[in-house]
């Protein structure tokens, strides 16, 4: 009977094995499948609509699967003017999200209320969701968009996925999920 | 002409209460002395003269003049293109007039969307509630003595507003040849 395994010598899944931390593993699983919940409000809506199609194509960076559930999203991208009127909602599909999750507030308007100084629109998305990525512009062309999910994959693979859950809960109060 | 016919004939049947048409620009204008005959000028309007196009309703604040509101209905006769433009205006105590929604089905949402910015009510629609901003919303942001950056309100578990900050705006931006930096959106005080 063996009682010592050298995976690494054996020669029948030798290069197969990658030995690493749990905390890691799971980052890397959740960096390159992130799910955006497409919260398109607005023209930015649009511009996100060219980000998912062929020329930019989001899925080269593993986040084409676009979930109009907030189930199952991980990121949602906040594109678009956010009307007082429609900030409840937001803020609600935001709540329905499973933790860990990111936001990108994409364009002027998501960012600070953008041209729209005025008493219908809400000044910044970050008023009510806590935002990690604002992408400048009116809309942003898509390759930011897609500098900004890199941005946010390179933020999960330096927090521990564990951590950042705690965290979130700690923030908005809900229990750990 | 031939809206200028047909702002006659309603000039014929409503008599006094149809001022004589206005032309400006190629546009025939009447005014209506009473709101409360608005429905059954539109009708007539629609079923006599073949205006069967609503294009839209408006609403000016004639602020500190009275009467305070000023309704702009744009009709349209889709079967010899004529366009007709019949105002009528309503004092800020009664701020009440009656729907044309019986008229054209098309009147709903505008009629909505007036009382929703200005506080005008239109007796008879069935469904009288905001359409832009939220339910519950205390005030009628497009009357002339509403703020552009708007009160701070409250209800909690509906929806809040602040006021928005207007940095000394609002910006305007100025149509010129200039080069950017000087067409660029920014205050703009109006002796400028």
């Amino acid at each position: 009977m063996q009682t010592q395994s050298e995976i690494g010598y054996n020669s029948k899944i030798e290069g197969d094995v990658v030995i690493t931390r749990i905390d890691a593993a799971l980052a890397w699983f959740q960096k390159n499948s992130v799910w955006p919940m497409p919260m398109g409000l607005a023209c930015c809506g649009i511009e996100l609509m060219a980000v998912g199609a062929s020329r930019f194509d989001i899925s080269r960076f593993g986040s084409e699967v676009m979930r109009f559930s907030p189930r199952q999203s991980d990121c949602m991208i906040v594109a678009g003017t956010v009307t007082y009127k429609m900030a409840g909602f937001v803020k609600r599909i935001y709540d329905q999200m499973p933790s860990p999750k990111w936001v990108i507030a994409m364009g002027a308007c998501a960012s600070t209320g953008g041209m729209y100084r005025s008493y219908a629109v809400l000044q910044g998305v970050d008023n009510i969701i806590p935002v990690d990525v604002y992408v400048s512009g009116c809309p942003p062309r898509p390759e930011a968009v897609l500098d900004a999910l890199i941005k946010i994959q390179n933020q999960i693979g330096k927090e521990p996925i564990l951590g950042k859950m705690n965290l979130v809960a700690k923030l908005t109060g809900s229990s750990k999920s | 002409m031939l809206t200028l016919d047909l702002a006659n004939q309603l000039k014929a049947k409503f008599g006094d209460f149809i001022s004589e048409p206005v032309e400006f620009r190629g546009e025939i204008t009447v005014k209506l002395a009473d709101a409360e005959q608005i429905a059954e000028v539109c009708g007539f309007a629609k079923a006599k003269l073949g205006f069967n196009y609503l294009v839209d309703i408006s609403s000016l604040d004639n602020y500190g003049e009275d009467p305070r509101w000023t309704l702009v209905y744009e009709l349209r006769n889709f079967a010899n293109g004529a366009e007709l433009r019949i105002k009528t205006d309503v004092s800020e105590e009664k701020s009440e007039l009656p729907t044309v929604l019986g008229v054209w089905a098309t009147a709903n949402w505008h009629e909505r969307e007036i009382y929703d910015m200005m506080g005008i009510r239109f007796r008879g629609h069935p469904d009288l509630r905001r359409i832009l901003m939220w339910e519950g919303y205390p005030y009628f942001p497009l009357r002339k003595d509403f703020p552009l950056a708007g009160k701070p309100t409250n209800v909690p578990e509906v929806a809040f507003t602040e006021v928005s900050p207007m940095e000394g705006g609002p910006f305007v931006t100025i149509p010129s040849s200039g080069d950017a930096i000087g067409r660029e959106p920014r205050v703009r005080n109006p002796e400028e």
